[in-house]
């Protein structure tokens, strides 16, 4: 295990590569979603001000 | 042959169901050649006989670099379509595109120059590759910017769809540049016309990482694109049901 996590001398550079590309993801997939719910909640709202008084 | 396939891509509610019904079957094959890729690349794949395990980076450089370029090419396309037929589709597709191209644009500058520095000797280069992988990541933000700054909608997707479409002329500069310059950078060894230079234990992994990132910026961008639709289309009635699904 120690010697995976050292990568051959070169785990300083390896793991933050890789946490930050996994950080990349889960924000994207975050950010579309919430993204997503804004425009619906948006939208729920312009429809409710159209159908309203 | 019938083109009405085509004609409902520019209806937003056709493609919002669409983009609806689409994206499960985007992500889940995504997360798991992604995971595919993870193990192959960081365990079964045997170290490298000059950089070591040093060169395990390329899993996250060279899918963040790919995804950087497709999505550029991506954003240009739709906003070009948009353009020239005036489909509001295209432009949300467009718009879309960008944060996901930035983010990843960023993943292959930091992982690049965490490459670098163990094998060249330097975190940063003002090196041809280097310096128009840089232009991409002003492009995008440049984009959106653009758009951020411009209230209508409908403005905003003209003039930004015209900075994306110039803007293209980088992407085959930052894909040739280590061809035609002198570049501290490797050149292709997959993304080229004859057979890759890596060995099938080592060009796998790559390969499923690189799937999986393409079937993820499918799914982020049909997610996206759902919300740049929902704004387009104020309060149009079809809201009303799409919304309840």
């Amino acid at each position: 295990m120690k010697e995976f996590l050292d990568m051959g001398g070169y785990g300083a550079f390896v793991w933050p590569s890789y946490a930050l590309t996994f950080a990349v993801i889960a924000l994207n997939v975050f950010w579309a979603r919430r993204a997503l719910r804004r425009a619906e909640a948006a939208a729920r709202q312009r429809l409710a001000a159209r159908g309203g008084p | 042959m019938s083109f009405t396939w085509f004609h409902r891509l520019g209806s937003p509610p056709y493609v919002y169901a669409l983009a609806q019904r689409l994206t499960p079957w985007l992500a889940w094959p995504a997360a798991l050649l992604i995971l595919a890729g993870l193990w192959g690349g960081l365990v079964l794949a045997p170290p490298d006989y000059q950089q070591g395990d040093g060169f395990r980076i390329i899993y996250v450089h060279a899918p963040s670099a790919w995804m950087s370029l497709m999505v550029y090419t991506t954003m240009a396309a739709a906003a070009a379509v948009g353009l020239i037929w005036r489909i509001k589709v295209a432009h949300a597709v467009a718009a879309a595109c960008a944060p996901i191209g930035a983010s990843f644009t960023v993943a292959a500058l930091v992982t690049g120059s965490l490459w670098g520095q163990p094998m060249w000797g330097t975190y940063w280069q003002w090196d041809p590759r280097l310096t128009s992988e840089l232009v991409l990541l002003f492009l995008y933000l440049g984009y959106m910017g653009l758009r951020a700054g411009i209230e209508d909608t409908q403005r905003a997707d003209r003039a930004s769809a015209v900075l994306a479409v110039v803007g293209v002329v980088n992407v085959p500069v930052i894909h040739y540049s280590v061809t035609w310059w002198n570049s501290l950078h490797q050149a292709p060894s997959v993304m080229r016309l004859a057979k890759p230079t890596m060995a099938a234990s080592m060009l796998v992994p790559l390969l499923l990482m690189l799937a999986g990132f393409t079937l993820l910026f499918g799914a982020l961008l049909l997610v996206r694109l759902r919300a740049e639709i929902l704004a387009r289309e104020r309060a149009n009635p079809w809201l009303k049901e799409a919304l309840a699904r």
